[in-house]
């Protein structure tokens, strides 16, 4: 850090700070404690007046570092929002004046907090500095998509739409996807009462008329390498031949398989040919098109059954235990391909709980019902062939009587079966430098984290259903489709059309070296110390998105593109190698230590709450604007994730004399809210190890406490915070204070 | 206000010496009081209810409420035809509904008017008393003419079905009608909040062939206004009232209870207090007296 | 037998179905109806149905002719139309009840002591016969539908109710002799004739 520092600190007295605090001695401590070069006080900081007193100081003073000591970071970001100046904020408002009692008694404790939160944030500058961004960034505005079905062709066409050339990878000869085998599809256009024309030709015609569209039909991806902006795949036909091309982004919408039914004995599958799937039943009507359908013998059908949630919904060994979602829906429509033919038909819908999603399902669901299909809440136990014909044996779940009906025909619901790839948890990685393909494999990554994407749940690749569709745990690469969790065709379509404006952004960002999400626009990337680095590869481990990679000496190397700058890697690092321009084990660790710590004997404890800006945070600040108390003795800290906390800062913190240690992340395990996925996971685990070091020092274990809070938890993050300062009370303080 | 007139339809319990005959006394001297002229159907038959459906079919209970219908268009064409019993405002009005929505129907319906040498179009709306008070006068309207408020009275508005489903009083809730409550307070009375019976059944026509269950439900409809503090309970229909009055001694000797609750009409309560005598607000028609009206209206 | 075995064959394939959306008042909307029960809940006779009304569309649907015309239950009906009301799919529930309890009346098919069923003729007896209901005649052929005997009783119970309705004047021993009706009686009998006439023939259609 060549530059000089010159660091600036206003105080504002508004909002009641100045009624509330001596602002005066605030100044004080800014200067004579912590070494601002230029402190002053201001009655409004962030109205205009006071904005342009920054900003003068800024122009004519040289201040490159500014401390704002006013309100919560993340108040009036639009206000204090300044140009090529690296800004730290002290929370004197909700983290001060609106958690405390506005009484004589508390008057002593609320100053000492407010001076703390002072030195911090002045000291905090002093450990920062401006992100310089990647400078090695490209610009491609190409996008692979990989899987030429609905979903696929859609983002194809959106992207091409929006002016970005593409090239879709498809592995058979023709581009369609399982719908191409659809004689129709569910209605997505009101009054969603009939099946409609599968539109797969109109996508194939439009794809062929683009000419920014190009198709690799028979290929296969045999490596991606690289990072957003600069990936390189090579794409093998085959017959063998390999062609290695650039993309800024991809898109994976390699679909699904139908779930095998003939693991299903009971229903028949296999025994007897008139008992079909879904996907051979549309195969059938296809192929009749139009004509009415027969039974394998050649008879007219008079009667079908539909069974569904075969083999789905259900947690017996080797089911899915998840709902497709466009079962019912497909039932309906097959039923109605009967019926539509010949109302005489009778149609059979046999379900447990009828679900059709979409903003159409309840209408298709009447239609069918108006068209005669007679829908049966039921379990079928067994479909046995009899004389000719099926009989399916059910539990009629109204009536609550065994019965049994004789059909022709028996369709079997069973469900969708991500093609996902490999799982990277299960098969072995290749050693660093060496690559090998592996056919079963959809990407091929030489990522050293595994070569297709994470899977989130069931086999289907996503990073949170909810939260952040699309966003794989690899930037850069967004699946999309039945890949990415259950859906029937209209939810492949719009979908994708996401999945396409995401990869977008990532290209587009990726010229810019700016994270793409969560962080959007965030120009700083972790930098590591080679020289310190012992190579014991935890960050390449830890990190949630897979973006480092090791060399041939096991040395770390980071992919800045496909970073996400929650800074795991930093708090994985034994050896503090790793660091952000604005943020670092230092411009946290120096934090804590210019904490004002008194004497034991003064009765005053300190806590240090390392809290995640993203959820725990906001929740303090929300306590605070309603008001609810909490300890005096606390000092706050945001942090990134949980996952950048690193543990010196606890050792730091203990030796310093605190008595107690709280860290706030977000929820973790099977149903995570942590923006970093594995973050607040991974400080669990290396939490559980600080048991050690509390030994080593001789001190209670109650001293340090983790929690899962959400931002919701406006009770009962500062409800942490007290209950810590109960803890304290009772064990007592901490014997280090110098 | 100028005076306004209407095809009336009075049904078959407000005819003299029949059970409603008493709501019939209290309508003409609210009628009186507001200047509302009712122009009887003439020759008018019974609407069926909703318990003719054993013997008579569809189009033959249609046809009974379509011959009502096609009398009132002859004789009082341009007027909408008003009912004060909930069930022949209902079955006529359902029927309305039907042969307007049904062409199929409406011709079924008036080849066999025909065989009575008459013909139905279905053009006049049918409405409840009720409606005809709050959308064609208002409550404030209503308030202008209370002579004697009926203060210190706590009074319970049962609703009960067929007045409010399927159809109900414009603007009204299901699960909570306010306008007997509004019409209470209106006359200087006090309504029961949060009357949760407020809507339950009486058991209709069935405490006839089910007295034992319908009276069950009778009894919480009666309990339920007195935990709400009720003297009085007010009632728009009139197998309502006589199935909530008339059981009382009933369900006493079965449940040991001590219910001595009067149940008005409606109109009761507002000829009480525009000034009329009891015998006029058909006071002396109740089963169990409803002494604090009778106080007032003495006065 | 061969009956039954012609309805076992015939399960779930809706020839009850179409019985029912041909002959019943508001058949075609028993396959309306998407189970959720929400019309049992909703009922004041909720408990005393054998067979609660999404249960008799399921039945409907299942081809249980016998058992559901033979039933018990659509007799239940109140008429209070809280399950119209209340149905997410507008089903018009009362009216079908209706229906299916005239049906089954209509076929012979119906429990011949259900006392609503015996009420309910009666009282359209009563109405067709001048055209008004006779509340009067009404309630004492009300009183001796079990029999004579059963009647006495009954009216003995009742009695200090009647003489309770009549010192209110709301009941009258006069209407026993004559008392209200219409005058056109005769207009309003060929229109009744006529339309039973107008369903007999539907019906005798449906099942030719």
């Amino acid at each position: 850090m060549a530059e000089d520092i010159k660091i600036g600190a206003y105080i504002c007295q508004g909002c009641g700070i100045g009624e509330r605090v001596d602002t005066a001695q605030l100044a004080q401590v800014a200067q004579r404690d912590a070494k601002a070069n230029i402190v002053k006080e201001h009655p409004f900081l962030c109205n205009a007046e006071g904005v342009k007193m920054i900003q003068d100081d800024i122009d004519n003073e040289g201040v490159n570092r500014v401390a704002i000591c006013a309100c919560s970071r993340r108040a009036k970001t639009d206000a204090f929002s300044f140009d090529n100046v690296a800004i730290t904020r002290a929370n004197l408002r909700e983290g001060v004046i609106w958690i405390r009692p506005d009484t004589d008694e508390a008057r002593e404790t609320t100053q000492e907090m407010a001076e703390d939160y002072v030195r911090m944030a002045v000291t905090e500058t002093k450990y920062m500095s401006l992100p310089t961004g990647d400078e090695e960034t490209k610009y491609t505005p190409n996008l692979l998509v990989v899987g030429g079905g609905v979903s696929g062709m859609t983002a194809a066409i959106e992207a091409a739409k929006a002016g970005y050339s593409v090239a879709i990878i498809e592995k058979t000869g023709a581009l369609g996807g399982a719908a191409a085998n659809s004689w129709k599809r569910i209605p997505q256009r009101g009054p969603y009462a009939d099946p409609e024309d599968t539109g797969v030709d109109a996508l194939i015609s439009e794809i062929e008329a683009n000419d920014k569209i190009t198709v690799h039909l028979n290929s296969t991806i045999t490596k991606t390498s690289g990072a957003p902006g600069r990936f390189s795949v090579d794409i093998t036909t085959e017959s063998g031949s390999t062609v290695t091309e650039n993309f800024g982004a991809i898109v994976q919408a390699s679909g699904y398989k139908e779930y095998d039914a003939s693991q299903l004995p009971e229903f028949g599958y296999g025994k007897s040919a008139n008992v079909v799937t879904q996907a051979e039943l549309d195969a059938m009507a296809k192929e009749a098109n139009g004509a009415p359908l027969k039974t394998k013998d050649g008879k007219d059908v008079t009667s079908v059954a539909f069974i569904q949630c075969v083999g789905q919904r259900s947690d017996k060994e080797g089911h899915l235990p998840y709902c497709s979602g466009h079962c019912c829906s497909t039932s309906i429509k097959q039923a109605m391909y009967f019926k539509d033919a010949n109302p005489d038909i009778d149609t059979n819908v046999i379900y447990t709980d009828l679900r059709t999603p979409g903003a159409g399902g309840e209408d298709f669901y009447r239609s069918g019902q108006r068209k005669g299909i007679t829908f049966t809440k039921g379990e079928v136990s067994e479909v046995v062939e009899s004389g000719g014909s099926l009989e399916v044996k059910f539990r009629d779940l109204i009536l609550a009587e065994d019965t049994s009906e004789k059909v022709d025909l028996v369709v079997l619901a069973t469900g969708q079966v991500a093609n996902a790839g490999v799982n990277i948890e299960e098969v072995d990685q290749d050693e660093p430098g060496q690559f090998t393909v592996n056919v079963d494999s959809i990407l091929n990554m030489d990522y050293r984290q595994g070569k297709d994407l994470p899977q989130l749940k069931y086999g289907f690749s996503d990073s949170h259903f909810i939260c952040f569709p699309y966003e794989t745990r690899r930037t850069g690469i967004y699946a999309t489709g039945p890949v990415r969790r259950p859906m029937d065709m209209q939810q492949a379509i719009e979908d994708a059309t996401g999945a396409a404006m995401k990869a977008i952004q990532a290209i587009e960002n990726a010229a810019k070296g700016r994270a793409a999400h969560p962080r959007s626009g965030d120009l700083s990337f972790p930098h590591f110390r080679r020289e310190g680095c012992t190579q014991c590869k935890r960050c390449t481990v830890e990190c949630p998105f897979g973006a480092i990679d090791e060399d041939e000496q096991r040395f770390p190397v980071f992919n800045e593109e496909r970073c996400r700058r929650c800074g795991t890697c930093m708090g994985a690092c034994p050896v503090r190698v790793i660091s952000f321009e604005n943020y670092s084990v230092d411009s946290v660790g120096q934090q804590l230590k210019i904490v004002d710590i008194p004497d034991e004997f003064d009765e005053k404890p300190r806590i240090l709450a390392l809290a995640c800006e993203n959820d725990a945070y906001p929740a303090l600040d929300m306590a605070a604007m309603n008001k609810v108390e909490y300890s005096a003795f606390v000092r706050v800290i945001p942090v990134r994730c949980l996952g950048s906390v690193n543990l010196i800062w606890i050792t730091d913190a203990l030796n310093s004399g605190y008595d107690g240690v709280v860290l706030m992340g977000c929820q973790k395990g099977e149903n995570y809210q942590c923006h970093f996925v594995k973050g607040s996971e991974i400080a669990h685990i290396r939490m559980s190890k600080v048991d050690d070091t509390l030994q080593s020092l001789s001190l209670e274990p109650e001293r340090v406490s983790v929690h899962e809070v959400a931002i919701t938890d406006i009770e009962r993050a500062p409800g942490i915070i007290n209950e810590m300062a109960e803890t304290i009370e009772k064990i007592g303080m901490s014997p280090f204070k110098f | 206000m100028s005076k306004k007139e209407y095809s009336f339809y009075p049904g078959c319990s407000s005819q003299k010496a029949a059970s409603a005959s008493n709501y019939q006394t209290s309508v003409n001297s609210m009628c009186d009081v507001l200047d509302i002229q009712l122009n009887e159907i003439p020759d008018w038959n019974c609407c069926s209810a909703s318990i003719g459906y054993a013997g008579g079919g569809e189009l033959p209970r249609l046809a009974l409420s379509a011959r009502n219908m096609a009398l009132s268009e002859q004789a009082h064409a341009g007027q909408d035809i008003v009912a004060t019993c909930a069930a022949c405002w209902l079955a006529t009005r359902e029927t309305k509904e039907r042969l307007l929505h049904d062409e199929a129907l409406m011709k079924e319906t008036n080849e066999a008017l025909a065989a009575g040498g008459l013909k139905v179009e279905a053009n006049q709306d049918i409405r409840h008393m009720v409606e005809v008070l709050i959308e064609d006068f208002g409550y404030d309207e209503l308030g202008k003419h209370v002579q004697k408020p009926l203060e210190g009275i706590k009074i319970a508005g049962y609703v009960g079905c067929q007045t409010n489903r399927p159809f109900g009083i414009a603007g009204e809730s299901f699960e909570n009608p306010k306008y007997l409550d509004k019409l209470v307070e209106t006359l200087g009375a006090e309504p029961v909040e949060n009357y949760d019976k407020k809507v339950s059944c009486c058991g209709g026509a069935l405490a006839f062939s089910e007295p034992e269950k319908s009276q069950a439900l009778i009894k919480d409809i009666i309990e339920s206004a007195y935990d709400g503090g009720a003297e009085m309970i007010v009632t728009p229909c009139p197998v309502c009232q006589l199935n909530v009055e008339a059981y009382q001694d009933n369900i006493n000797a079965k449940y040991k209870t001590k219910f001595s609750m009067p149940v008005v009409y409606y109109s009761q309560l507002m000829s009480v207090a525009y000034g009329k005598s009891g015998k006029e607000a058909g006071l002396d028609g109740q089963l169990i007296a409803a002494k604090k009206l009778e106080d007032i209206a003495g006065k | 037998m061969s009956n039954m075995n012609q309805a076992m064959v015939e399960k779930y394939r809706n020839d009850f179905l179409k019985e029912v959306k041909a002959n019943v008042e508001e058949g075609d909307w028993v396959q309306m109806c998407m189970q959720c029960g929400v019309c049992s809940g909703s009922c004041p006779f909720g408990p005393y149905w054998d067979h609660p009304p999404q249960e008799l569309f399921m039945m409907i649907r299942a081809g249980k002719r016998e058992e559901v015309l033979s039933s018990n239950s659509m007799w239940m009906c109140t008429s209070c139309y809280n399950c119209i009301a209340r149905c997410p799919r507008e089903l018009p529930i009362t009216h079908i009840m209706h229906g299916l309890a005239h049906y089954a009346d209509r076929l012979g098919l119906a429990p011949k002591e259900q006392p609503t069923r015996k009420f309910a003729n009666r009282f359209w007896d009563n109405l067709v016969k001048k055209g008004r209901v006779n509340e009067l005649k009404l309630g004492v052929s009300l009183y001796f539908m079990n029999g004579f005997i059963e009647g006495i009783k009954t009216a003995m119970a009742a009695a200090p109710l009647g003489m309770g309705m009549m010192k209110a004047k709301r009941l009258s021993p006069m209407e026993y002799f004559g008392g209200h009706g219409v005058k056109d009686s005769k207009g309003l009998d060929a229109i009744l004739k006529k339309a039973r006439q107008i369903e007999d023939e539907k019906i005798a259609k449906y099942n030719s």
